[in-house]
């Protein structure tokens, strides 16, 4: 691949981003077709952290291969989990808890949050300023610190389970998770007036990357990406799942597609799951945690297919069943891979220097990308 | 349109199409041959408009594999699953990329790890693996000394 390197016979500059360049945010590796800073060509060179997971799966449990999905979406790493715990869930038609489903909601939208405050920080850092990064990690801090306390880990928390969730609430999580929502409140009107409303930093963003409604469905975009083109795909909106149909909260959408617009999208998500939470966390239903299931899972033969919404998008995951204890076959439908195919579409005819802000909008996760 | 309406509407015009049952979506079984003009109808049709190929996989069945499409239409919000069964020893199978562009990923995936070929993809190649890698790790009859451990 670094061969490919040098000038083209129409007089253009192939150069490579990645797989170590602190804008690519992990190993992507982009080779781009350059004529002076205008771009001609994105060309995403994948793999480096491919493990085969789906192939992994193909040898694991129905209980066990819940775990390695924390590692491909590691910043939405809950969600990732619940969509495997739902897939076994259908399959066996196991009635989850009330009391569960509400902790599981939570849980996602704290997560949700905790990736948007990582990639807002991550993002004004790409296109040059270093201060909100540390904005970011101070109210994230709080979220993986409620994390830490009920399901023992910072980031790959492995929390749900089929039938429920592994363990209850910590006693202090209630409190804690208010503590943590009136402080963010607090806080919003900082993020805006360091970054939002920035004359240089809208400069920068607007018009930027810009991507057509048509085009991103064809793309087959989702999440914040989808959304910012207008988009309406929020799967807790139209294919509603465990307690989502009972909150208030609104879908998101911008028309400009452009980077302006897919960051306003996150940052008002945000504030959606904030107010999810404050719905919830007052009514946490008693009961039990977790429904009672057998020691060894066996989904019936046939195929299941369950969908929910990260941080990043729609992820799917298709289990394809032989009747035995572990899946025939499965696939992840990763946000990130989708949305990651239209960066071509979005950055040729553009600037170079432009690209961190686009690619920065797009909140790419590698290890979700190659899974 | 619910399950059943879409049903009918789709038999009415494919006939031959094969209805598989127990499936959450509509799915359907359509021979390799029709699958552009079949394609082509479901985006096209104002009544369908499956603008939306929110998944597309291969399975490998061991006789056969299934290349599976996941269809949904954003503008009257329903789904459909398309599959194709291709011969295993010259898989083959028209490319869909020129009708939903996130096909154009998604067909380099499932050749880099199944091996199947689709015809007329403009950049067909590798895309998780290297270039030079052998085999296709997805593949039920796939070894791997070094990378897999058997326990």
């Amino acid at each position: 691949m670094l061969e490919e390197i040098g000038t083209t016979e129409q007089g253009d500059l192939v150069i490579n981003v990645g797989p170590q360049h602190p804008a690519t945010h992990g190993v992507l590796h982009l080779v781009i077709t350059l004529n002076g800073e205008t771009i001609r060509k994105v060309d995403p060179h994948l793999g480096y952290i491919h493990r085969s997971i789906e192939k992994m799966c193909e040898s694991l449990t129905y209980r066990q291969f819940i775990y390695v999905t924390s590692r491909m979406d590691y910043l939405s790493s809950h969600i990732n989990n619940h969509a495997c715990a739902m897939v076994v869930e259908k399959g066996l038609q196991i009635e989850v808890p009330a009391r569960a489903q509400v902790i599981r909601v939570i849980m996602d939208e704290l997560t949700r949050i905790a990736s948007h405050q990582l990639w807002w920080g991550a993002m004004a850092m790409d296109v040059g300023a270093i201060t909100p990064f540390f904005h970011a990690f101070r109210e994230r801090e709080m979220i993986n610190d409620i994390m830490e306390e009920t399901c023992g880990a910072r980031l790959t928390m492995n929390y749900m389970v089929p039938g429920g969730v592994m363990a209850d609430l910590h006693p202090d999580f209630q409190r804690k998770v208010k503590e943590f929502i009136a402080e963010f409140r607090s806080k919003f009107d900082e993020y805006d007036e360091l970054v939002t409303g920035n004359i240089i930093f809208q400069e920068r963003m607007k018009n930027v990357g810009v991507i057509s409604k048509e085009d991103a469905i064809s793309y087959g975009c989702s999440g914040p990406v989808a959304r910012a083109s207008g988009v309406s795909c929020d799967v807790r909106k139209w294919s509603p799942y465990e307690c989502y149909s009972r909150v208030k909260f609104d879908e998101i959408l911008y028309s400009a597609g452009d980077s302006y617009a897919r960051y306003l999208v996150r940052m008002d998500e945000m504030r959606q799951s904030l107010s999810i939470i404050e719905q919830l966390i007052d009514s946490i239903p008693e009961g039990d945690f977790q429904a009672k299931t057998k020691a060894v899972l066996k989904l019936p033969k046939g195929e299941f297919y369950s969908m929910v919404e990260t941080a990043r998008g729609e992820l799917g995951v298709y289990v394809v069943s032989e009747g035995g204890t572990t899946p025939y076959r499965i696939k992840f439908r990763s946000p990130g891979f989708s949305n990651l195919s239209a960066l071509n579409h979005m950055s040729v005819g553009g600037k170079i220097g432009d690209l961190v802000a686009t690619m920065g909008t797009l909140d790419l996760v590698i290890p979700d990308i190659d899974r | 349109m619910t399950k059943e309406e879409l049903k009918e509407s789709l038999l009415n015009v494919y006939p031959e199409a094969v209805v598989e049952e127990g499936g959450e979506w509509l799915t359907l079984q359509i021979e390799a041959a029709s699958l552009l003009n079949f394609a082509r109808d479901l985006q096209n049709k104002a009544e369908w408009d499956f603008n939306y190929l929110f998944c597309q996989t291969c399975v490998d069945w061991k006789t056969h594999f299934t290349v599976v499409y996941f269809l949904r239409s954003l503008t009257h919000r329903h789904s459909l699953v398309v599959k194709v069964k291709i011969d295993r020893n010259n898989p083959e199978i028209e490319s869909v990329q020129h009708l939903w562009k996130t096909a154009e990923l998604n067909e380099r995936e499932i050749f880099d790890l199944f091996g199947v070929k689709f015809n007329h993809h403009p950049d067909l190649r590798r895309i998780l693996l290297t270039d030079d890698w052998n085999g296709y790790p997805l593949r039920k009859d796939y070894e791997d000394p070094v990378n897999i451990i058997k326990l």
